[in-house]
This record gives structure tokens, sequence and C-alpha cells, in this order.
């Protein structure tokens, strides 16, 4: 059934949607394993019980969010080999090592503490159990760290040569792994991360303290959270100006991709803030946009002239419309996000923050706007660098393996079916359990759980009781 | 003398794959033996038996696969493209089996569902490992730098044999898992298992050893050819003693040792997939010199690994040590 289809095309969907899926599970882990070694120092210098409570709340949740990451993951790890054979034998020799480091710094990290994390409180002591919630923190920091620069030498690429058998083979290794865009790269995703989080875990407060539920919990959830947004928001805005200005010196194309400039402006660039890129006739259509002033974000300077994609042979754009929304979609979210971070720091000032009900609404809606525009920025930096997979070296085009379109398409559609079925069903239950924050409903939690500290008795199984709590509700 | 970069390099890969398939190898050995244990209080124990570790066993798979990537791209260019279902098929079966641990302690109505989940996804990877090594042994045909056989090159009696093969010696590796994890009726069950499943490995073993030697001359030359005989034949003698220690182990209640000398097994066959590939590692296209990436990327990995190898040994012996002993049935995070 797929003859018809260009096994390329196939093998770049493939790549699209496992790393898309993949994603979203690092960039949620990420932020929530710094949390929880806040969440466990705090305990152990603090002793409120509040703290442990909501740690053992978001170890469940991590638990299973790390689990999907990790199977997700190895997939990625695989992929490379399978679809972009050629890619991995030429870039091998330089990505390879890098890849090499996160699995030997990072990933055993995480994966060998994880264990005690989850379950060796009783076992090693508090102490011990701290240092094991910060090394798997650190661990996710680590595979960051790594990731994150074989991607961005991917993009800005620094340090090589080229050897007969056409490898890039490494020069000068610190150029490798510190290469132009990578210090802007990671900041820019580990605040998205910690964002990400934070919108997650604020929202989770929200719905409860709207529901006036588990409001000692749901109220340090929530604060903290809000706390994170206000002081990393703008942060985050300023990060990502710095990051664009970055790409405009390595990769001007993407930024004429994402500006939606088509045409070169010699004196002075509009900003678009809005219209529909039409790739066939090289134009904005119905745009709206304000004269100068991407001249003056990009430059500084209202006057400076920018190129357009114009000055570019069309067979090397970048898919315009593409990388034009998903960078517009970053962007409002990134600003949505700030606003409620200013907003909530203005509630908590009136002393209003826990009763400030329009407040927690926006924030309970904007629960998954972190993962929306982590997806949305990396659409924009992939699709931005096409069509090169090593840019301005080595074309996606000829990265492929010489496969033939019905094994890559017919991998494609179990990829998509087992995709939506197992991270579906994980998504349903890490909902369940952030709605089961009271004390009753962890009593009431479906598993026979031996070790709870608090008062209350279970009683005995009960396969209704449930359904009847969740209904009573 | 210098040193040999790329042999050093295989040799901490092969130790990679090796600590991959006797660590993941008993747990996706304890998952293909849930169906003997149909009693939910079995199952939650058998797998909370494995659940702080397995984690950080299929790590040892990202590093085979990564540190094959980073040192010898040609071989993981070319191998992967040729075994392109076996290894799809084990990432999807991973995935199944991988996402059971957490989600089947979130529900009660679809508890069967994950339990099949994990069921199928052990003896799925278990199977499609198997039958990867087994095309790997018969060999991939390779020109200018890419795989140059057939889509379903894979798929062969021999490959089917090896998957089977695999599926047992795991089930093998779980049981006697079970065995040093356990009390009770479970390990009563799991010693039973043991003992059929010894058996059935060392004639898989058997069998796959005899028809190795018949794939390619290369291997009948480094097997039976004088003096290799000499060294060759201490991997069947040392296949005899662990069997000796195994059902010493288990006739005697002594519940460690038959874990170890399944673990044994799997290094004696290792040992001896290892001398039929030397000097390859694309069997029989690609020599480890061939597709070794320039020295400054393997001296730049070297110098990590060295260091942080030992290191995650010990803080994973570590984890191992945590949770050392018998299973406590009521113990258990969830």
């Amino acid at each position: 059934m797929f003859e018809n289809f260009d096994a390329l095309l196939l093998a770049r969907i493939q790549f699209a949607f496992t790393v898309s899926f993949h994603i979203i599970f690092p960039a949620f882990t990420i932020g929530l394993a710094s949390y929880l070694a806040v969440l466990n120092g705090l305990w152990i210098w603090t002793r409120r019980q509040v703290y442990l409570d909501i740690f053992n709340f978001w170890k469940t949740i991590f638990a299973l969010s790390f689990g999907m990451g990790v199977v997700s993951g190895i997939v990625m790890s695989y992929q490379f080999g399978t679809n972009w054979s050629v890619f991995s034998d030429r870039a091998g020799p330089v990505i390879g090592p890098l890849m090499g480091y996160e699995v030997l710094s990072a990933f055993f990290l995480e994966a060998g503490f994880l264990g005690i994390m989850l379950f060796g409180r009783q076992r090693v002591g508090e102490k011990l159990h701290f240092f094991a919630t910060l090394m798997v923190a650190i661990g996710t920091l680590g595979s960051a760290f790594w990731i994150l620069s074989v991607n961005s030498w991917m993009q800005t690429p620094a340090g090589f040569a080229m050897n007969e058998a056409g490898q890039f083979v490494p020069d000068d290794w610190w150029a490798i792994v510190f290469n132009p865009s990578f210090p802007y790269r990671l900041l820019h995703m580990v605040l998205a991360a910690y964002l990400t989080t934070a919108l997650v875990v604020g929202a989770v407060g929200a719905w409860h303290l709207l529901r006036n539920r588990a409001r000692e919990k749901a109220g340090v959830m929530f604060s903290m959270a809000m706390w994170m947004l206000t002081i990393v928001a703008p942060l985050q805005i300023a990060a990502g100006d710095m990051h664009g200005l970055n790409t405009l010196e390595h990769q001007p194309v993407k930024v004429m991709a994402m500006e939606g400039h088509y045409e070169s402006h010699p004196d002075g660039a509009p900003l678009i803030l809005f219209g529909i890129p039409n790739s066939a006739e090289q134009r904005i259509d119905y745009a709206i946009e304000i004269p100068k002033l991407s001249s003056l974000i990009l430059k500084h300077d209202l006057n400076a002239p920018l190129d357009g994609l114009d000055t570019i042979p069309q067979e090397l754009h970048p898919p315009v419309p593409i990388v034009f929304w998903s960078f517009r979609i970053m962007v409002s979210l990134g600003m949505a996000m700030a606003t409620l971070g200013l907003w909530s720091f203005w509630s908590r000032r009136k002393g209003r923050l826990l009763f400030n009900r329009p407040l927690q609404r926006m924030a309970l809606l904007m629960g998954p706007a972190g993962f929306v525009a982590v997806l949305a920025g990396w659409i924009t930096t992939e699709v931005g660098r096409q069509p090169y997979t090593v840019y301005g070296h080595m074309l996606t085009a000829d990265s492929v393996s010489p496969i033939s379109a019905p094994a890559v398409g017919a991998s494609l559609i179990a990829f998509i079916v087992v995709y939506f079925a197992i991270f579906g069903a994980g998504t349903f239950y890490i909902l369940r359990l952030m709605g089961r924050l009271r004390e009753e409903d962890l009593q009431d939690d479906i598993k026979e759980a031996p070790i709870r500290t608090a008062g209350i008795t279970p009683g005995p199984p009960n396969p209704h009781r449930h359904e009847e709590m969740l209904r009573g509700n | 003398m210098e040193i040999d970069l790329p042999f050093i390099w295989a040799g901490i890969i092969a130790f990679a794959v090796l600590a991959y398939v006797i660590m993941d190898g008993f747990d996706l050995g304890v998952g293909i033996l849930f169906p003997f244990f149909p009693e939910k209080h079995e199952r939650d124990v058998m797998m909370n038996s494995i659940a702080p570790v397995w984690d950080g066993n299929e790590t040892w798979l990202v590093l085979g696969g990564g540190g094959l990537l980073a040192v010898f791209p040609l071989a993981y260019a070319t191998i992967l493209p040729a075994l392109y279902a076996p290894i799809t098929i084990m990432l999807l079966a991973l995935i199944f089996r991988g996402v059971a641990f957490e989600y089947r302690w979130r529900t009660k109505r679809a508890e069967h569902l994950w339990d099949m989940s994990f069921i199928a996804g052990s003896t799925a990877a278990a199977f499609a490992q198997g039958v990867a090594l087994g095309a790997l042994v018969q060999g991939i045909p390779v020109a200018n730098r890419a795989y140059a056989g057939g889509w379903w090159d894979w798929l062969t009696p021999f490959s089917l044999l090896t998957g089977v093969a695999l599926v047992i010696g795991y089930a093998l590796l779980g049981a006697t898992w079970l065995v040093m994890k356990t009390t009770g009726g479970i390990a009563i069950k799991a010693r039973r298992i043991a003992l059929r499943t010894t058996v059935a490995t060392i004639v898989m073993m058997g069998l796959v050893s005899l028809w190795t030697p018949f794939l390619d001359p290369l291997y009948l030359e480094r097997w039976f050819g004088w003096p290799n005989i000499l060294f060759s034949g201490l991997v069947p003698l040392g296949v005899a003693g662990c069997f000796f220690l195994l059902m010493r182990g288990l006739f005697r209640r002594r519940d460690v040792l038959p874990f170890l000398s399944a673990l044994g097994l799997f290094v004696l066959g290792f040992i001896g997939i290892g001398i039929s590939f030397y000097p390859y590692i694309v069997p029989t296209s690609v020599t480890i010199h061939e597709a070794a990436a320039p020295d400054e990327s393997l001296i730049f990995l070297l110098v990590g690994a060295l260091f942080l190898v030992p290191m995650i040994l010990a803080y994973t012996a570590y984890a191992y040590w945590v949770f050392r002993g018998k299973m406590n049935p009521d113990e258990g995070y969830h």
C-alpha cells in the first residue's frame, strides 16, 4: 500500500512523529525531577508534612512519565540507524560520542537512582534518599545538556573536518560540544522544561483550589508554581530573544521563514504579526504588520536592512508556512505565560493568590500550554533548518537509509497505533492521579498501598467504592 | 606497542551488550514467566522484585546502540537497516512491557490487560532480540558503506531457532532470579521451572552451536581448526560446569547459586559468539577496524568511559545492594 509513497517522506514523518511524542515526556520530567528534589529538600529542612505529601503525590506521576520517556527514547536511539543510516555513518564520529556521554553520564545516573528514589526511602534513610532524588534531577539535566549539544551541532556545526570516506570527523571537541547555538538552545530548553512543569503543577493546584479540596497541599503547589512562572517566564522571553539573534547570525534563512520575510527589506523590515504565508506566490497574504519593528528587534535599528528569502535559491527554502505558524504559536503562549506570572504576582501582593478564582481558571486553562509551546518551538527550529540535517553540509534527502517505502510505512503505522494507545492510556492514568490529592482519595486508591502513614485505616477492598466516590464529587 | 583503540572499544561494546543481555534478560524472563503465575499476589511480588532495577538494566541497551553509533558508525549504519523488522518489533515490545510496570498498578479494571501487555511485550522483545542475533550471526552483506541485502533476509530457520532459544534462555534467567528473590509458593514453582528451562536452554545452545559452523566456512575454521579447537573446546566444558552448579543449587536449596550459574551459561554463550565473530563486527562484511570511527572520536569517549563505567557499575551495584535479599511480599511503593 506504500508503493506510491516516497520513503524519504515517510521516514521524515516517522521521525517527526516519534520525536514529538518523546519530547513531551522529557520536557515534563526535567522540570519535575528538579521540583521533586526541591520538595524533598524542603521536607528534610522544615519537616512540614505537606512537602512530603506533595513529594509523594508527584513522585508517582513522575514514575509514570519517566517510564514513558524511557521507552519512547529507546526508539529514538535506534531510529537513527534504521531510517537514517547514511546520516549515522557520516555524522556518527561527531555526534555519536556526545550521545555516548549522554548515556554514560546521565541516563545511567537517572535510571540507577530512580529505583531508590521511588522505592527506597525506608531502606536507605532520608539523607541518601534525598541524594538519590538529586542524582535523578542532575541526570535529567545532564541528558538535556548532551542531547541539545548534539542537536545544536547539527544546526550550527563547528570543530570538524571531512575524511575521504565522506564522514564528519572531530577536530576540536570543545568547539563541537560548545558550538555557536548550543548555550542559547540549552538555556531556552531548560527554562521551557521548568515552565512546562510549573504550568502543570499550577494547573493541578488550581483545579483542587477551585473545587475547594485539599487546600493546604493545593495551595502550596499553586503558590510554588506561580512563583516559578513569575520569575522564569520573563527570563524565558529574554532567552528566546537571545536565541533568535543567534539564529539570525548562524541560520538567517530560518529567521526569514519565522518572520515571513519573502522579500528583502533594504531600509527596515516590518514585523508581520499575522498573515497567511503563500509559498506559491512567495508572499504573505492579508499581512498585518508593524513597519520597521522587525529590524528594531533583530538588529536594534529601525532602518537596518534585512535580507529575505528572495536572496536564497528556492530549493533551499524551508517550508515557510509551518515555521511561520509554529513560531507565532510559541511566542503567543510565552506571552500568555508571562501574563499569568505577572497576574499571580499582583494577586499575591494583595494576599489573594489562593482565592482569586479567575486567576486559577486561567492557570488551569494554561496547564498544557508548556507542552504546546515546546512542540511549537521545536517545530520552528527543526522545520526551519530544512532542507539540511547537518546545516549547510548534509541534505536531509541524502541522509536517509536505503530503505523501501513499505518497510518505513508499515513501521510508521505501527508506531502511530501503539503510541496513541499506550501513551493515551498513560495520559489518562496521569490525569486520574492528578485528581487524587485528598487524603480520602489516596486511601481509596485502587491498589492496596501498604505504606501510608496517615491515620485513616483503609476499609476492606470494595471495587464499587471508588466509583461511588467519583460520582459523589 | 601501539594501543589498539578499536579493539578496546569492541571489548567495551561487547561488555555493554553482555551486561544488557544478562540484566534485562532476567527481568524480561520474569515477564515471560508471568503466565505460569496466574495469581495476582504472585504477580505483584514478581513485578516488585524487578521494578527498582529494570530501568537501569534497559539503559545498557541504549549504551549498546549509542556506543555503536559513536565508535563503529559503519556497523550501526549497516546492522540496523538489515535488522529493520526485528529491531522495530523489539522497540514496540519494550514499550508494551515498560509501561506495564507503572500502568498495572493504576487500574483494577484493566489490570489483566497490562499483565497481557507485560507478557507479550517481554516475550516478543526476547524473541526479536534472538532473531536479530541469529540474523547477525548468519551474516549481513554490505556494499558501498550500506546494507546490500533484502528486507526479509533476517527471517530464516536459523534466526527463528535463535529467537526461540533466547526466549527460553531468558525464562531460565527469570526463573533463577525468582528462586533467589522470593519465598514460598513462588519460589517452589520457580525452582521447578528453572529445572526445565535449564535443560531446554542447554539443548538450544547445543543446537545453535551445531548449526553455526555450517553457516559460514569461517566459523567452521574458527571453531574446529587446529589449534583453535583446544580453546573452543573449553566452552562446552564450562557449560557442563555451569549445568552442574545450577542443578546443585536447585536441589540443595542454595538459592543464589542457580542465578549465578545461569549468568555463567550466558557469558559462555556470549564468548562463543565472540570467538565466531572476531575480527568482524558485521559478519562477515566489515571488520572492527574498518567500522571504527577516527581515533579522535574513540579517545574522546574512552576517557569518559574509563571514568564513568566503573562509577556506573558501582552505583548499579549499590542499587542492587539496597534491594538485596528475599522479597518481603508486603513491601513495594505502589
